[in-house]
């Protein structure tokens, strides 16, 4: 009877320090951060502010004595842009790198390509792209920090419905930011009772767009225009729009929402309005919004570190590593199933994009009232809501 | 319904013109040498963002477009130095190759000098748009056509009235007859080169405040500039114009009428149709095989 209670006292001590030596060698050992995203290449523009901004908080937290106790490690690879090498990225952080969680893919190319395996190998992902199809329907694991292109549908519409216009001209680029725009847009109407009675299209080489205007202009009962595309195009457009003496009210998508399309339209923007991250306009936010902090001290941080210009792309990749920061401390530990469920029910972080409630049916967390409807006024953006 | 029509006959002439200005670019060097210069939409582009560096440097606007028009001018004179007469025994694809490679050398210094960004340039005159008959014509399309008309004039000139012109031509009839005559043909080329990378960087200032400008806008403009260059007979000057002036105004017209997602397929099925009934472009020499 002593006997075997000793032998299970000796199991359970064998057990315990087992426990403990390998709690220590945890101590010491960083949380590994993956992260494939689009540094060169034609999506750069994504990729650059999106990995100075992981660096730069990477250190800063890790300054302030890390999460739980562990340093962060950032290991980053960059796709170009190209989804196949995404894939075998996200596969090396996977299996060889061993991360705990994947903050990254820049674009909606990049993360659809990476998704199966990540599935598979079962490791949260949050990724920083925008199409809805990421988190719609929703994957088990993965989530993202961007609001979707149907949000920016659904904002631009309301704002118009408020205006009481119930007839719209759409031109869209036929990129794939601007089509999956006007797919969302022509869904939306739908269900909001609006008509789309204009809809044209342009390449995202064209130089102009005068043909595809007047053709809008020339359609009777369009009340207001709605111009869904990315690039210099939609800057064309504005200008094209303005040269033809449209007085209709003008609609931008989120996708030209930064300081170079003000620049590229120059006095032809004025009085447009596009949905836009508070990012934009920091220092108009009302006192009492809760997101204001958030975004004054990220813009000054991000500007002062790398001596560039805040973009909305580097607030994706901030918003997504401190949800993961979130769920990793909320859990308690980076067992992936634990991770997972604290993302999932991470409520009310306010981050620089907006305030994310997320839920086991919404792997997004925002909603359309995130964006902030600007317009453009003596060439600066301007708060409207 | 005038006022439609002509809307889209302004905004095809407008770019029409410039594509027959990249199209004559294309003519002239093929003239000379029978090589298709690749690197003819780049021409373009240094055209444009130099000037618009150049401004943005505080270079008044005059001089500015001066400077940048020689720079492309050097960069052509270059290029035929440089990358074209070391292979001057190769044949003429191998040429036309080498032009490739060339314009994807130039559009990556041009990314590492100028980033990505797109750039603005003012109109030349006011931005008031001009209305004609309910349509609404941009004050910088009669910069670009006047130029154009300009640029062609002085070409007709410098062909038949100047002696370096009418090197030029013997040298693209006959290069053994013209080097036997006392004609430096590599000169005549090199001359080909500078004209035309001139006369590109022209048409990239004149167009840009309409189109902006950035390091790759070489690239779907000298396309097309190819295609007017095909569809109007390559060779031919008359061709180029015609053809650049209607490849414009097709693409805007099928842009306005039916619908934009058509428009290049319309272009480039209308080079199909011209090279399928005549095989040598609408103006394109017949070529005569003397035995």
């Amino acid at each position: 009877m002593l006997k075997i209670m000793m032998r299970r006292a000796r199991k359970c001590a064998v057990v315990a320090a087992a426990g403990l030596m390998m709690m220590s060698a945890q101590a010491a050992e960083p949380i590994k951060i993956g992260s494939f995203l689009s540094i060169t290449g034609p999506a750069s523009f994504l990729g650059d502010p999106e990995l100075k901004t992981l660096e730069m908080y990477v250190e800063k937290i890790n300054e302030e004595g890390g999460v739980l106790g562990r340093p962060l490690e950032l290991i980053h690879y960059d796709d170009v842009g190209n989804a196949s090498s995404a894939r075998n990225f996200a596969s090396r952080l996977i299996r060889s790198d061993r991360v705990d969680i994947i903050v990254g893919g820049s674009t909606t190319g990049a993360t659809m390509a990476a998704v199966p395996l990540i599935e598979q190998a079962q490791v949260p992902f949050i990724s920083l792209a925008g199409a809805v199809v990421i988190t719609t329907p929703v994957k088990k694991w993965v989530f993202k920090t961007p609001q979707s292109d149907r949000m920016a549908a659904e904002r631009i519409l309301t704002d118009m419905k408020d205006r009481g216009v119930s007839k719209i001209g759409l031109i869209s680029g036929t990129g794939g930011f601007g089509s999956s725009g006007r797919t969302q847009t022509l869904e939306v109407a739908e269900q909001m009772g609006m008509e789309v009675v204009a809809d044209v299209t342009y390449s995202g080489s064209d130089t102009d767009m005068t043909a595809q205007l007047t053709n809008i202009r020339n359609t009777k009962g369009v009340e207001a225009v709605l111009n869904f595309g990315f690039g210099q195009g939609p800057a064309i457009v504005t200008r094209n729009y303005a040269q033809l003496g449209m007085e209709l009210p003008f609609y931008q998508s989120h996708g030209v929402a930064s300081d170079s399309f003000l620049e590229l339209a120059g006095s032809s923007a004025e009085g447009l309005r596009l949905p836009a991250s508070p990012l934009l306009v920091p220092d108009s936010l009302p006192d009492n919004d809760p997101q204001k902090e958030v975004v004054q001290n990220y813009k000054a941080e991000y500007e002062a570190r790398w001596d560039s210009k805040v973009s909305t792309f580097g607030a994706y990749a901030y918003d997504g590593l401190m949800l993961a920061v979130r769920a990793i401390e909320e859990a308690g530990s980076t067992d992936p199933e634990a991770v997972r469920e604290a993302l999932e029910n991470i409520k009310g972080y306010v981050g620089v994009t907006g305030e994310f409630n997320m839920s086991p049916d919404d792997h997004n967390g925002l909603d359309a009232d995130s964006f902030r409807m600007l317009e453009v006024q003596n060439g600066e953006w301007n708060l409207i809501n | 319904m005038l006022a439609e029509f002509l809307q889209y006959l302004f905004t095809g002439i407008t770019i029409g013109a410039t594509y027959a200005l990249i199209a004559l670019g294309f003519t002239l060097i093929y003239n000379a040498s029978h090589v298709i210069n690749f690197a003819q939409g780049e021409f373009l582009m240094i055209g444009g963002m130099a000037t618009v560096s150049l401004t943005a440097m505080g270079v008044p606007m005059a001089v500015a477009v001066v400077l940048a028009v020689i720079l492309a001018g050097v960069l052509g004179i270059a290029l035929q130095r440089l990358a074209i007469a070391p292979a001057k025994q190769a044949d003429v694809v191998t040429l036309i190759i080498i032009t490739i490679g060339a314009s994807i050398f130039i559009r990556g210094i041009a990314q590492l000098v100028w980033g990505k960004q797109y750039h603005v340039m003012q109109n030349f005159s006011t931005s008031e748009p001009i209305q004609v008959f309910g349509a609404v014509l941009n004050s910088q399309s009669l910069w670009v056509l006047g130029v154009g008309a300009v640029m062609v004039v002085a070409l007709v000139l410098f062909f038949t009235k100047t002696l370096i012109g009418k090197a030029i031509l013997a040298t693209s009839m006959n290069k053994d007859a013209a080097r036997l005559v006392g004609i430096r043909t590599q000169m005549v080329l090199m001359l080909a080169f500078m004209v035309s990378a001139l006369l590109g960087s022209v048409a990239g200032i004149v167009v840009a405040p309409i189109t902006f400008t950035s390091y790759d806008i070489g690239i779907i403009l000298g396309l097309k500039g190819f295609v007017a260059a095909a569809i109007g007979g390559l060779g031919s000057g008359v061709g180029a114009v015609v053809g650049g002036l209607a490849l414009g105004i097709v693409e805007a017209m099928t842009a306005g009428y039916i619908s934009s997602d058509y428009k290049d397929a319309v272009a480039f099925s209308m080079i199909l149709l011209v090279l399928f009934f005549m095989p040598r472009g609408l103006f394109g020499a017949k070529i005569v095989e003397r035995v």
